[in-house]
């Protein structure tokens, strides 16, 4: 379904991710774990065509880079600005109905679906900016449910959501699984990923591992993912004394 | 007693009829710039534009004199030439765009009031700064409600985009959607109706009353398209007090319509439905809902 060869991504001048090559089959579920700054935002902002590689190549198979649905991290959002949850739902449409067709009935038929799905039914009128962020993080779900996208990306899409907000969103990820998507989300809860994702990829800014979960999560390669990840700290404070 | 002070003067007076559609056109146009300077928090990039108008219009009036087509291109090329810079500047250096934006804001004016002292006199300069709202002649009202017209048809074609943009940028980027183009269009607008107010109201006034009913819309509406409609509405009401009472009371036109405008601001700000500071029960009822 996407296949990485030799993947090297530069982000604002810093190698991000170096020399990544594999493969996400069809349908699979996988989690992109590492330290902080091993590139894992990189990676996926590049698998979704937001940041060019440097280096490599991404094989979409025939798949154009707008028919992968990005949730990026929730601080990307301008929550001061005035939209009404349900129209940040149908923002889903987009890749169908452009700036400038009509959304129609169906368009809306879909946006309410969705948000009940995520637990979110007779929030339509209310403003996005005076949800909770787990209720926000919910309406964003149902933007993705609604954009009905084959490869679906999540940036950190659990972090600073209560937990019977995550059980719901975990749930509804299994039920995109079922449906043949291909689902890959930036993590950072191990329990939660040996309990919920049945592959893993880990990254230090190269490859560490990638395959079945129990085998990438193994105490050896944790230990080397966070070993690079002190060097480059200790890489960064002679440039940083020198400056 | 009431038709003596409210209709008599504009049934009397065609100048006061001509400077009401000028306000008018004025207040269609510039309340949905106004509107999404104040959401995309640009409400000082909207007064640096205001100002970059200044130098070009000078320029304009430096070749011309006072020239209506001379000075609205000098003015729109000048008001153009700084947003694209500022945007630019933001892009290669570690600037951020408001800053960048406060600098051009002071050098503009200054070689603006420069450009017009070097040829012409105080009243030039007045006539720059504030506008003369009550010798509008037809080309002026032409320009007005051209300008006004596309503007409003523009925001309809780009609105559904625009509005998407400035909630999520990285989701227009990622569905492919040109993002930036929205985001021009939006400046090149926001210029040409401030171009437009300059002849009327001048560059300061003009920018006042669009932010001014912008910023007290927030107290009253919700969602954008409501912004617009009360901005709209705040606009043009203050424009028709302000004419009304400069008319009765002998006052310069300008700054009483825009001073308008402020007591709507203020009585907006207290009083308002939304998070209005003596109605801030509505932020627990809006919260609720």
């Amino acid at each position: 379904m996407l296949t990485l060869d030799n993947l090297t991504i530069t982000y604002e001048r810093h190698p991000a991710v170096h020399h990544v090559s594999g493969h996400f089959d069809e349908g699979s579920l996988t989690a992109l774990v590492g330290p902080n700054g091993a590139g894992k935002s990189s990676l996926i902002k590049a698998l979704a065509g937001l940041l060019k590689p440097s280096g490599g190549h991404i094989d979409r198979h025939g798949l154009a880079p707008s028919d992968i649905a990005y949730l990026p991290q929730m601080t990307a959002i301008d929550d001061n600005f005035p939209m009404s949850v349900r129209d940040v739902v149908l923002m889903g449409h987009w890749r169908r109905v452009g700036a400038f067709i009509s959304l129609g009935k169906a368009a809306f038929t879909a946006a309410y679906e969705a948000l009940r799905a995520v637990g979110l039914e007779g929030f339509e009128k209310r403003r996005f900016s005076s949800l909770s962020v787990g209720q926000q993080q919910r309406a964003l779900f149902a933007r993705v449910m609604v954009a009905d996208c084959p490869i679906i990306l999540l940036d950190e899409p659990f972090s600073a959501i209560d937990t019977r907000t995550v059980d719901d969103l975990l749930a509804l990820i299994h039920r995109w699984q079922g449906e043949g998507r291909t689902l890959i989300a930036v993590l950072h809860d191990m329990a939660q990923i040996r309990a919920h994702f049945p592959q893993s990829l880990l990254l230090a800014r190269r490859l560490i591992a990638w395959g079945p979960t129990a085998e990438v999560l193994s105490a050896a390669n944790l230990e080397a993912a966070r070993l690079m990840g002190e060097a480059w700290d200790d890489h960064a404070e002679p440039c940083a004394g020198a400056a | 007693m009431l038709y003596q002070w409210l209709v008599a003067p504009f049934a009397d007076f065609a100048f006061l009829r001509r400077a009401l559609v000028a306000c008018l056109a004025l207040s269609l146009g510039g309340a949905p710039v106004g509107v999404f300077l104040v959401l995309r928090r640009m409400s000082l990039i909207g007064d640096t534009l205001a100002h970059s108008v200044l130098p070009g219009a000078a320029a304009g009036f430096i070749i011309a004199g006072l020239s209506l087509p001379a000075m609205s291109l000098g003015g729109f090329v000048a008001g153009l030439a700084v947003a694209l810079m500022a945007g630019l500047i933001s892009r290669i250096t570690p600037q951020k765009e408001d800053a960048s934006f406060a600098a051009f804001f002071t050098i503009s004016l200054a070689l603006g009031v420069l450009m017009v002292s070097l040829r012409g006199n105080a009243v030039d300069l007045m006539h720059v700064l504030f506008g003369s709202i009550l010798a509008v002649d037809d080309p002026a009202l032409y320009l007005m409600a051209g300008v006004a017209s596309v503007s409003m048809a523009v925001f309809a074609l780009i609105y559904r985009g625009l509005v998407a943009e400035c909630f999520d940028p990285t989701f227009l980027r990622a569905v492919k959607a040109p993002g930036a183009l929205y985001h021009s269009l939006f400046l090149v607008l926001a210029v040409a109706n401030l171009v437009s107010g300059f002849q009327t109201l001048g560059t300061l006034m003009a920018v006042g009353l669009m932010m001014l009913s912008a910023t007290a819309a927030r107290f009253w509406a919700g969602e954008v398209w409501g912004l617009i409609a009360v901005a709209a509405g705040i606009s043009f009401g203050s424009s028709l007090v302000g004419l009304l009472l400069s008319f009765h009371f002998d006052l310069p036109s300008g700054p009483t319509i825009v001073l308008a405008a402020g007591t709507v601001y203020l009585a907006s700000l207290m009083a308002g439905p939304r998070q209005g500071i003596l109605t801030g029960g509505a932020r627990r009822r809006h919260l609720q809902r």
